[in-house]
């Protein structure tokens, strides 16, 4: 499927900024079932970008910007041809054998509430397989997607498997905690979701798990729509969790309060036309 | 018990009353020398290091407090021949720590090769994700290591931690050093002692060496803080005022086009190598703790651009973790093609159900350590711990046997140490410090020796009453008399 691609960030700030230090992984890369045909980064303010690669080999743009500056719009748009593979990944950069990503990281450290979820679904389950889509599933059911952007601060899996409802980050952190409390190597990956009865841009990307499942390799899933990713998903960066693979993550030095608004489009010529 | 029995450095194992020959003038200084006289000398020196600021801050106490770590006047002395045993070893060790950091960061080798299992290392959190598949400039990682040793005997020096994150504990070798020299002048002419005062020069160079590229200025050298609330921030104060080198917080340091830039009052300048005294985590908040208000964003991408080196390198802790050390003698061997010269203290890895039966059914025998602790917290000292310590350690093995390695507990060597009752042995470690730069390994002949100063005690930690000596290396007898000049001459 070719998904066209926009997602615009900008960040308004009270008090004028003299550096802003960005860190981006905004850039997805081509593998068997993702080709990106084009994909650019436009910053509307004279800003240095250096590119390199981080170690899970995502792509990474280090943004630099001298002030004074009260307002950044960084936008990514690019067109990406995608095929469905079930959910399977196959052929992505994987400079980092699966067994590291059994670890527990910040946002995804399972506590016993999530372990002992994880463990009645493989009990069901019997096989791993069958476990991560009774896992999908039961938090898809137990976790209400919320529609706001996630809020300022990321919840760990513990303190979002307590709540009733979430955002996709939320899900994710779930999923990959209680995966990891059975042995598993999961990951976070963020990327984009195109939704065919979409209702105008939305005000966040998207992210899921993906599960390194014995016999089969990496598989994602998408615990928000219950569902494994297909055509209509375009990766773009990997890690233990959101910390490691999140869009944007920057720094500034000026003080004062940020007011920050994002709008992502994914849409489908072909489909919508 | 332990202490009746264990090896004295400089009394050696028996009764004569002159000890060991070779420090046999030191015994005789020792028994000769007033007891008043040697409380005025140590009394002075402590007087001197509070005034200079060597304090420390303890954790975890009520009142956090600003104590200066003891000082003991009777220093402890290696022969040239114990040296050079030493030194091999230390060589061969920090040369395979910084090939291992190489590898498990590269190509990954030890682990498809079977010597170190692959989860040990990948799922450990000391594995920095973030720098994995980077090298950095010259391909050195841990360029001062402070490698703890411990004795037992004449020969059997055993290597407890290797410290190859931001050790500690410098400046204390190069502050005593200058305390005896100036309260004990006579034990310089007693013996020919190397000098220690390199140091600083040779870390200098260290560091210079591993600047990125060649470029023909003289690169720019800086040593990072977090500032001086934290509880070595004299020894890095000490440190850069010895290397002539600024000493820098986050606030200092920019990075811009993935060069790293320092602010100063002529504008900015270009920074080549970092000696960085600030964790990992806490280094850059962009690519490690989002809430570091003590790092610089953007630092780890000049590291990974190849354009500044940090020193020690990121990710260098998983090769001092307490979980990797019980391998170190076969990671020695897989890198250096020979045995370890120096040997492990002897370990049971608890994640092994063998190990941890052997460890639970011995528990008032062996010393019990967090992989993760540091500084003497989270461990267990089963001959001199309470039965409630011992169970409270048995559930906590049972609950997480992987978070914990046990080890003999040895009767570590001792030293003449003043204490109330006059000079009484007292349990010593050692703490050597390697330099690596792309000249070699270089050890300047001393180290920082702890000692407890709790009778029978084996815990040095400062932060557990353990107090410092001098650590004398006497040169080889036919260098004598020009070491000895070199002496006077370096101290006038």
């Amino acid at each position: 499927m070719r998904l066209i691609i926009q997602h615009a960030t900008i960040y308004s700030f009270a008090e004028p900024q003299s550096r802003l230090v960005q860190l981006l992984r905004v850039t997805p890369s081509s593998y068997a079932g993702q080709n990106v045909v084009d994909w650019q980064i436009d910053v509307d303010c004279d800003a240095r970008l250096k590119a390199g690669r981080d170690g899970h080999g995502n792509e990474t743009t280090m943004l630099y910007v001298n002030g004074p500056i009260r307002r950044i719009r960084v936008a990514v748009a690019g067109e990406v041809l995608t095929d469905d593979k079930a959910g399977m990944v196959g052929g992505s950069p994987e400079p980092l054998p699966p067994i590291l990503y059994t670890r527990p990281s910040p946002y995804a450290a399972p506590d016993r509430a999530i372990a002992e979820f994880a463990a009645a679904a493989l009990a069901d389950a019997g096989d791993p397989l069958g476990a991560m889509h009774a896992l999908m599933a039961g938090i898809h059911r137990r976790i209400a997607f919320d529609q706001a952007p996630p809020a300022n601060r990321v919840r760990t899996a513990a303190e979002a498997f307590a709540a009733d409802k979430g955002s996709y980050l939320d899900h994710a952190h779930v999923m990959i905690a209680a995966a990891r409390s059975l042995g598993l190597p999961t990951r976070f990956v963020s990327g984009y979701l195109f939704r065919s009865n979409d209702d105008g841009p939305r005000r966040a990307g998207h992210g899921w798990a993906e599960v390194h499942v014995p016999d089969y390799g990496w598989i994602g899933f998408d615990a928000v729509n219950d569902h494994c990713p297909d055509a209509n998903y375009v990766r773009v960066a990997t890690g233990l969790d959101h910390g490691e693979a999140a869009p944007l993550l920057g720094a500034r030095t000026g003080g004062g309060s940020e007011y920050l608004e994002v709008s992502v489009s994914v849409t489908a010529p072909e489909v919508t036309a | 018990m332990t202490e009746r029995r264990a090896f004295d450095e400089i009394m050696g194992q028996g009764d004569e009353a002159d000890g060991r020959p070779e420090f046999a003038a030191l015994a005789r200084w020792i028994r000769e020398t007033p007891l008043g006289e040697l409380q005025r000398r140590q009394a002075a020196a402590e007087a001197a290091f509070r005034t200079l600021g060597i304090t420390f801050a303890v954790y975890g106490e009520e009142e956090a407090s600003e104590r200066i770590i003891p000082f003991d006047i009777v220093p402890r002395v290696f022969t040239a021949g114990e040296w050079d045993g030493l030194q091999a070893g230390l060589e061969q060790r920090v040369l395979a720590i910084n090939a291992f950091l190489d590898d498990v960061y590269g190509e990954r080798r030890i682990l498809s090769e079977g010597v170190v299992p692959a989860e040990l290392i990948l799922a450990n959190p000391q594995f920095r994700t973030q720098v994995a598949g980077a090298r950095p400039p010259h391909g050195i990682y841990a360029h001062i290591c402070g490698i703890d040793l411990v004795r037992t005997g004449p020969q059997d020096f055993f290597v407890l931690e290797d410290n190859a994150r931001t050790p500690s504990g410098v400046s204390y070798m190069l502050e005593n050093r200058e305390a005896m020299i100036r309260l004990c002048p006579e034990l310089f002419e007693m013996f020919a002692v190397r000098p220690v005062d390199t140091y600083p020069d040779t870390l200098l160079e260290t560091l210079r060496s591993v600047a990125p590229g060649h470029g023909g200025n003289e690169p720019v050298c800086v040593l990072l803080t977090p500032g001086h609330f934290n509880s070595a921030f004299y020894e890095h104060s000490f440190l850069a005022d010895n290397l002539g080198i600024e000493l820098v917080e986050a606030a200092d340091l920019e990075v811009d086009d993935d060069f790293v830039w320092m602010r100063t009052i002529e504008g900015r300048v270009k920074v080549d190598v970092i000696y960085r005294r600030i964790d990992d985590d806490y280094i850059d908040p962009l690519w490690f703790r989002p809430d570091s208000m003590l790092g610089i964003p953007g630092l780890i991408s000049a590291y990974l651009a190849g354009n500044v080196a940090l020193a020690n390198a990121p990710g260098t802790g998983i090769a001092d973790d307490k979980a990797i050390y019980s391998y170190m003698p076969e990671i020695v061997k897989f890198y250096s093609g020979g045995e370890a010269r120096l040997p492990n203290v002897e370990t049971w890895r608890c994640r092994e159900p063998e190990a941890l039966r052997y460890t639970l059914d011995n528990l008032d025998k062996l010393v019990v350590k967090l992989v993760d602790g540091s500084g003497g917290y989270g461990m267990l000292v089963g001959p001199t711990a309470t039965a409630a310590q011992i169970e409270d350690f048995r559930a906590a093995l049972i609950a997480e046997p992987h978070r914990y390695i046990a080890q003999p507990t040895l009767a570590l060597s001792t030293v003449p140490t003043l204490v109330e009752q006059g000079v009484a042995p007292r349990h010593v470690d050692f703490r050597p410090f390697c330099l690596t730069g792309t000249g070699g390994v270089k050890i300047v002949p001393g180290g920082l020796t702890r000692v407890a100063l709790r009778e029978g005690s084996l815990v040095v930690n400062s932060s557990q009453g353990g107090g410092t000596k001098d650590s004398l290396v006497l040169a080889p007898p036919r260098e004598r008399q020009a070491q000895s000049q070199f002496q006077f001459q370096g101290r006038g």
